[in-house]
């Protein structure tokens, strides 16, 4: 009886765990499908699943009309370095916040997160024109900088909750060993926090990689990332779905990749000391 | 020859070089533009230029309407000098020639030929007589009609016709059992999407959106009309979801022949007419736009993308060699030997119009420059108003006021309270928003 109760919930768990997987999934699914669509059957009514002529010649005209390549390594770089910078800085920060808290430290953590709560566009134009007065408007240097600094609350965040599941006494037994404050957090504290600094690190370069309102009014033509190229496509008056729709799938197949590989990583460091 | 004689012939040389070299630099200018036919095309045909200009390299940077709008606003009003040539529209340009954001075009190319500009057009990018963009591409606002589901309706829509004749031949057509809705609108909310549409319809009923202190006149009787019959006819014979429909649905709708009229921009019409893309190519019907019977106004949309130079730009004669390339007769001319006349840009130049080529080529052709020369923006309404813009009001505040008022004509649209309460709620929102600005005298 328990036994067939546990079955019927384990099914209606599994059921649901699907259907939301596939709910997510979906818009996903369909952009894959439209951007092997002919332009005039991209939004027909009602809409074609299968029953459609397959073509590749929206990627073919995509290749032809944009330089992927360029987008493509202006989003690795802006990306992959923003996330790098956020760490080198966010690791000794949430050190110090998660085993020499002071009597600010709570304030400190929750000011952080509050600047996220800032509409962007309220800062748009002081950036601007810092960045116009410093020559560093289109440049990759200042989208590192400006996405630095936008993900590094949530990298604290993620890092101090990761150190703080791991036992001061080990660190104290370092120091007693002679350890200094480097090689305590570089040999002893980062070894042990490996899950959550590389989820950290995943998700904050998933984060960057997806991040479309700087990327889109910082640059210009030398380091506009995949957001820009996506964005080239859309148009109010003209039909490019099927085009926007393989230019999307190009710009999110290299994250889902990653995605796909470092998945056990991500849900191990996601849920690490979720669960004592 | 002594030491002095060879020193003077050397920075002779030398200034003579650097003549030369400044005559020949290097320039690239970074162009702004938006996602459109016309300007992919003129993307794929740059190599005309750049031969006969080697040293300039031009780099684009392509975006959506909206973000471009943003993007470049953003950049002018900073001072930013990221581009070189800017894509905007009608509504942007006496704006920001006003601020003095814009270089004017007074001493273009010779193969410019300003005099060859449609006037309407050439008046909209214009402040006092100066022009400070150069038309790419020009629409105004037209009736497409099925031929062939008119005929089977026995229904005739005149050339000129009045809202009750496309209201009778909408509900004629229409045979939802089968697919087909006798008339697809702009629905979707945005002050350049149902509302462009529906301010020209209101400007045709003999609406405004302000009177001449300013008030809003969303409680007159024309505003009440126009909003009631765009409603009513759009519950009844319009498609499924009409609410969410904004150009690129109802071009869908329309090519896949589940539209018997669709009223909107003229630049349609050789996307409906294109056989690669439309299933009804061969049986559409154009008309100018409706207007109230008794009412003298036939909508007044006009719409232009043209090229305009920031003044924060460093690169303005090359800017200007660009402009006039690519806004020129001989463009089109060169469009026309590569892909044919029918994808010449339309609605900018005279001399386009008088071809025959093209007349033959573009069966919209003649109901295009119809509807673009009798578009009068700086009176768009029977009554005065203290505003210019067609389809728009230009002011900077519209864009904001536009699309919340479209939310509300929207909500009607999709069953979500009536036309009154929309009506009241844009009068209230307007009346707010217009006062903030501090436009009321």
């Amino acid at each position: 009886m328990a036994r067939a109760a546990s079955t019927r919930r384990k099914a209606a768990t599994t059921l649901i765990a699907w259907t939301v997987g596939l709910l997510i999934f979906f818009p996903i699914f369909w952009t894959v499908l439209t951007s092997f669509k002919p332009e005039a059957q991209a939004i027909a009514m009602p809409p074609r699943l299968w029953n459609f002529d397959w073509t590749l010649e929206n990627y073919t005209a995509v290749q032809e009309r944009s330089n992927y390549f360029r987008h493509f390594w202006n989003s690795v770089i802006i990306s992959v370095g923003s996330t790098l910078i956020g760490l080198i800085i966010a690791i000794p920060a949430a050190w110090s916040m998660a085993f020499v808290p002071g009597r600010g430290t709570r304030n400190i953590l929750m000011w952080m997160l509050s600047t996220k709560m800032l509409p962007a566009v309220g800062v748009l134009v002081p950036i601007y024109l810092l960045a116009r007065d410093t020559g560093l408007l289109d440049s990759r240097i200042l989208l590192v900088g400006v996405l630095t600094m936008i993900n590094l609350p949530i990298i604290v965040w993620m890092l101090y909750t990761y150190f703080r599941e791991i036992p001061g006494e080990i660190l104290e037994a370092a120091r007693m060993d002679g350890a200094t404050l480097r090689s305590e957090i570089l040999y002893v504290l980062t070894p042990m926090a490996v899950p959550g600094i590389a989820s950290t690190l995943l998700l904050n370069v998933i984060l960057a990689w997806n991040e479309a309102f700087w990327t889109l009014n910082l640059t210009a033509a030398r380091s506009a990332p995949l957001t820009a190229f996506i964005a080239s496509y859309s148009s109010p008056e003209g039909l490019f779905y099927a085009k926007l729709s393989a230019a999307s799938t190009m710009a999110i197949a290299p994250i889902l990749i990653l995605g796909w590989f470092s998945q056990k990583q991500l849900v191990r460091g996601l849920t690490f000391g979720a669960v004592k | 020859m002594n030491r002095t004689m060879r020193a003077l012939l050397g920075a002779t040389a030398l200034c003579a070089a650097g003549g030369i070299a400044s005559a020949q630099e290097n320039v690239t200018l970074t162009i702004a533009t938006v996602n459109n036919g016309d300007m992919i095309r003129m993307q794929g045909l740059t190599q005309d230029f750049t031969a006969q200009h080697p040293n300039i390299t031009l780099e684009w940077v392509t975006l959506e309407e909206n973000v471009l709008r943003q993007r470049v606003t953003t950049d002018i009003a900073t001072q930013g000098g990221q581009y070189d040539i800017l894509t905007i529209g009608n509504y942007e340009v006496p704006i920001w020639a006003a601020q003095n954001w814009l270089v004017p075009l007074n001493d273009m190319p010779e193969s410019f030929e300003p005099d060859d500009l449609l006037e309407p057009v050439a008046d909209a990018l214009s402040v006092d007589g100066t022009l400070y963009a150069s038309p790419f591409y020009a629409e105004s606002a037209m009736v497409m009609y099925r031929t062939d589901l008119a005929e089977a309706a026995s229904v005739t829509i005149p050339d000129s016709p009045t809202w009750t004749d496309i209201r009778t031949a909408a509900e004629a057509m229409t045979d939802q059992a089968n697919g087909v809705y006798g008339i697809c609108l702009r629905g979707k909310a945005g002050w350049g999407e149902n509302m462009a549409f529906l301010t020209a319809m209101a400007n045709s009923y003999g609406a405004r959106w302000f009177d001449m202190e300013w008030n809003p006149q969303f409680d007159s009787p024309e505003w009440t009309e126009a909003a009631t019959d765009y409603v009513d006819m759009m519950t009844q014979f319009g498609p499924p979801g009409a609410s969410n429909n904004g150009f690129n649905e109802n071009l869908s709708l329309f090519q896949q022949g589940q539209c018997g009229i669709w009223i909107d921009a003229t630049v349609a019409a050789s996307f409906v007419t294109n056989p690669t893309d439309s299933t009804v190519a061969d049986s559409v019907g154009f008309a100018q736009f409706p207007n109230k019977e008794g009412v003298d106004n036939h909508g007044n949309w006009l719409w232009t993308w043209s090229l305009a130079i920031p003044a924060s730009s460093q690169n303005q004669d090359a800017a200007k060699e660009f402009i006039a390339w690519a806004t020129s007769r001989g463009y089109s001319e060169l469009v026309a030997q590569e892909q044919g006349w029918a994808a010449a840009p339309p609605g900018t130049r005279r001399s386009l119009y008088d071809s025959a080529e093209y007349q033959e080529a573009a069966p919209f052709a003649a109901m295009t420059l119809t509807a673009i020369e009798s578009a009068n923006t700086s009176q768009s309404s029977v009554q005065e108003t203290p505003y210019s813009g067609g389809q728009f009001v230009a002011i900077p505040e519209f864009q904001g006021i536009g699309t919340a008022v479209g939310q509300q004509f929207s909500a009607a649209l999709a069953g979500q309270g009536d036309v009154q309460q929309a009506l009241n709620n844009a009068q209230q929102l307007t009346q707010r928003e217009i006062s903030r600005a501090g436009y009321p005298k």
